[in-house]
């Protein structure tokens, strides 16, 4: 407990845990209020009930997905652009290396 | 004053040169005051061409007034006015100056009522952004620096060449809507949308951006792409082929951003999501579509520079620009991490922010257009935007973590530059008839309904969800992300390398053969003409040697007799 005071307010477990269940609450009610007010769909299927939150739910998935499996193919280490200046450094090192072993 | 000839562009040029003569106090004043003067020169602007100048037998207009350019004009002074009260104690003089250059273009680009006064803004843009980047003052700023300089000089000659062709097909050089329907008219369409940052060179927004200076990354981020956007909505509205670039850059903007771990390299992916959504309603082309393009044009400045100034003053405390690295800042930071919210809502287009009523507008074009797919991909990206930006940035910069790091809150005039535009973002988002009643066709729009709202936060709010239940799949990595960019950064390279590797082995071909060639010819000069500097007559050459006297009068007597044998025959 001591430990938890010491911490801000806003990153303690226990209003982390109070944050979870407000959050899921006000995610239940913004579903439910669609049984009180109507929700006019364009198209028809998007009056659908709780047409949004599967929606908004199931695109940022496979977006999520989508950038994760494009991320196996696309990402590189940070210094990926700088590499031409590490190979002369390599061939300067290498250079130094052959003296060395030439010294020897 | 008037306005016949004299651009409101022309105050900003003005202060620009006086950035750099004055100093201290003085300077502080002209960044500040001549923004205003802009302003104000703006609304003198009556509508239509002001007046017209015979050159070269062309008719330039070089100042013509409209709602329209008026509204882009308008937000880009704001802009100055604020991003130079945000970086005038920090930026260095030849920054600011050439920020004001810059966006003198950009409001010059707004009143051109020629295609030629056009491309000669436009190309101002191109320098003086180059050189804001450049201000970056690092290694990787300076290639950042010329890679972008040489893209939107590119960009410049391709659409002077659409406007060359324009003019020699219609001999009309007058800026009015046309449809990309030949070589010259694709061409002012490829020219426009390379600065639009459209596909397949949307890489050069996020490789040069976040290369600048934290104060500079502002200045950039309003006016390259929304002067864009204004020349497609001027030349292009309802070209259909925008509808499938815009959609494209919507969806790339997302997903690359998701990938992305530069705080804000993130920012500039969602320039090219947000500029996206203004190219589709530019491609729907309706009075609707073309409202919602200014008026999200216009929100998009002011909390996309938001954003950039909350992730600056991050940049400019800490040092550190990495998601990896920060986190937790929202203990010493309440009011740039308040207004960095702010921002990210309006940007997700929450109820009761700028983003709501402005982009919303497109989302009523699509429909309006029954436009099924178009209207599914847009909400969707909205979804997206709030996962990316509305969520990923704040969080990541500000929570995620205890980073360690405890820096102090922003400058006051950087803090009072960010609440000048939260405030602005909101302000629209409750009382958007303010920007419905300047936008250029008249507005018969209701933004709010229970229904609408009730659906939207259905939609941001589980895309929250989906953010923080996947949240261990979209854990940062030190990494970059390849884009189209790694053509011209390495696949140029290594074509050139190639070449030069075929070159070179050629050259050495011939290279050998020459030496043998002249191993060949020394040796038949040694045989018949004898080695150099020899005193040994034996060692020369047949001709090199000397000969007895007797042998050459022999000679001479042969050639004589053959001679007058000839003269007798």
């Amino acid at each position: 407990m001591n430990d938890e005071k010491q911490l801000h307010w806003l990153v303690r477990p226990s209003t982390i845990r109070n944050l979870w269940i407000g959050s899921s609450i006000v995610l239940a009610l913004v579903v439910l209020a669609q049984t009180v007010f109507y929700v006019k769909g364009y198209f028809g299927f998007d009056a659908w009930f709780g047409f949004g939150a599967i929606y908004g739910f199931v695109s940022c998935l496979v977006m999520v997905l989508v950038a994760k499996l494009l991320g196996l193919v696309l990402k590189r280490p940070v210094d990926y652009y700088d590499e031409p200046q590490d190979e002369q450094n390599l061939n300067s090192s290498h250079d130094k290396l052959k003296e060395s072993n030439n010294g020897v | 004053m008037e306005f016949e000839f004299f651009s409101p562009a022309f105050i900003l040029l003005i202060a620009a040169v006086l950035i750099c003569l004055v100093k201290g106090h003085a300077r502080t004043a002209v960044v500040l005051i001549a923004p205003i003067i802009t302003l104000w020169a703006i609304w003198q602007v009556p509508d239509g061409v002001q007046s017209t100048v015979k050159f070269l037998s062309y008719n330039i207009e070089p100042v013509e007034g409209s709602p329209l350019r008026r509204l882009f004009a308008t937000i880009f002074a704001i802009m100055v006015f604020v991003g130079g009260l945000y970086s005038f104690r920090i930026a260095r003089w030849y920054e600011l100056a050439a920020a004001f250059a810059y966006a003198a273009g950009a409001i010059g680009v707004c009143f051109a009522g020629d295609l030629i006064t056009m491309f000669l803004y436009w190309e101002m843009m191109a320098i003086f952004s180059t050189v804001v980047v450049w201000c970056g003052g690092t290694p990787g700023a300076r290639a950042a620096g010329i890679r972008y300089a040489i893209m939107h000089l590119l960009g410049g000659v391709v659409l002077k060449v659409g406007i060359e062709g324009v003019v020699v097909g219609t001999g009309s050089i007058q800026i009015q809507p046309m449809l990309a329907t030949d070589f010259s008219t694709w061409m002012i369409l490829i020219g426009i949308l390379i600065n639009a940052a459209a596909p397949p060179v949307s890489a050069w927004l996020a490789d040069a951006y976040p290369e600048s200076t934290p104060t500079g990354s502002v200045f950039l981020s309003a006016f390259t792409t929304k002067t864009a956007v204004l020349a497609l909505i001027l030349l292009f509205p309802g070209e259909p082929v925008l509808i499938g670039i815009g959609l494209f850059m919507v969806m790339y903007g997302i997903i690359f951003a998701l990938l992305e771990n530069d705080v804000r390299r993130i920012l500039a992916y969602s320039v090219v999501n947000q500029v996206g959504f203004m190219v589709v309603a530019v491609g729907i082309g309706t009075e609707m579509a073309l409202n919602g393009a200014t008026a999200h044009a216009f929100a998009h400045i002011i909390y996309k520079a938001l954003l950039f100034m909350s992730a600056g003053v991050v940049i400019y405390r800490t040092g550190k620009n990495k998601c990896m690295e920060l986190g937790g800042l929202f203990r010493t930071m309440p009011v740039t991490c308040v207004c960095g919210i702010i921002g990210a809502l309006a940007i997700s287009s929450f109820p009761l922010t700028s983003g709501f009523t402005t982009k919303s507008m497109i989302s009523q074009a699509a429909v309006d257009g029954n436009l099924v797919w178009v209207y599914m991909a847009l909400t969707a990206a909205s979804a997206g935007v709030f996962l990316h930006a509305g969520i990923k940035f704040p969080w990541f910069v500000f929570f995620q973590k205890d980073s360690g790091l405890r820096p102090k809150d922003a400058p006051w005039n950087m803090g009072l530059a960010m609440v000048i535009f939260a405030s602005l973002c909101i302000l629209l988002g409750v009382f958007p008839e303010i920007l419905y009643a300047l936008l250029p066709y008249p507005v018969d729009y209701q933004p709010y309904s229970i229904g609408k709202v009730l659906f939207y936060l259905q939609l941001l709010l589980f895309s929250g969800l989906a953010f923080f239940v996947l949240l261990p799949l979209m854990k940062r990595t030190m990494t970059i992300s390849l884009d189209t960019d790694w053509f011209w950064r390495r696949a140029a390279v290594y074509v050139f390398k190639i070449i030069e590797r075929i070159f070179s082995s050629v050259g050495e071909v011939i290279g050998q053969q020459r030496i043998r060639l002249q191993n060949f010819l020394h040796i038949i000069a040694v045989r018949y003409l004898g080695q150099p500097h020899t005193t040994d007559s034996r060692e020369r050459g047949v001709f090199a040697r000397s000969w007895p006297v007797g042998t050459t009068a022999l000679w001479i007597a042969a050639l004589l007799s053959v001679y007058v044998l000839l003269y007798y025959l």
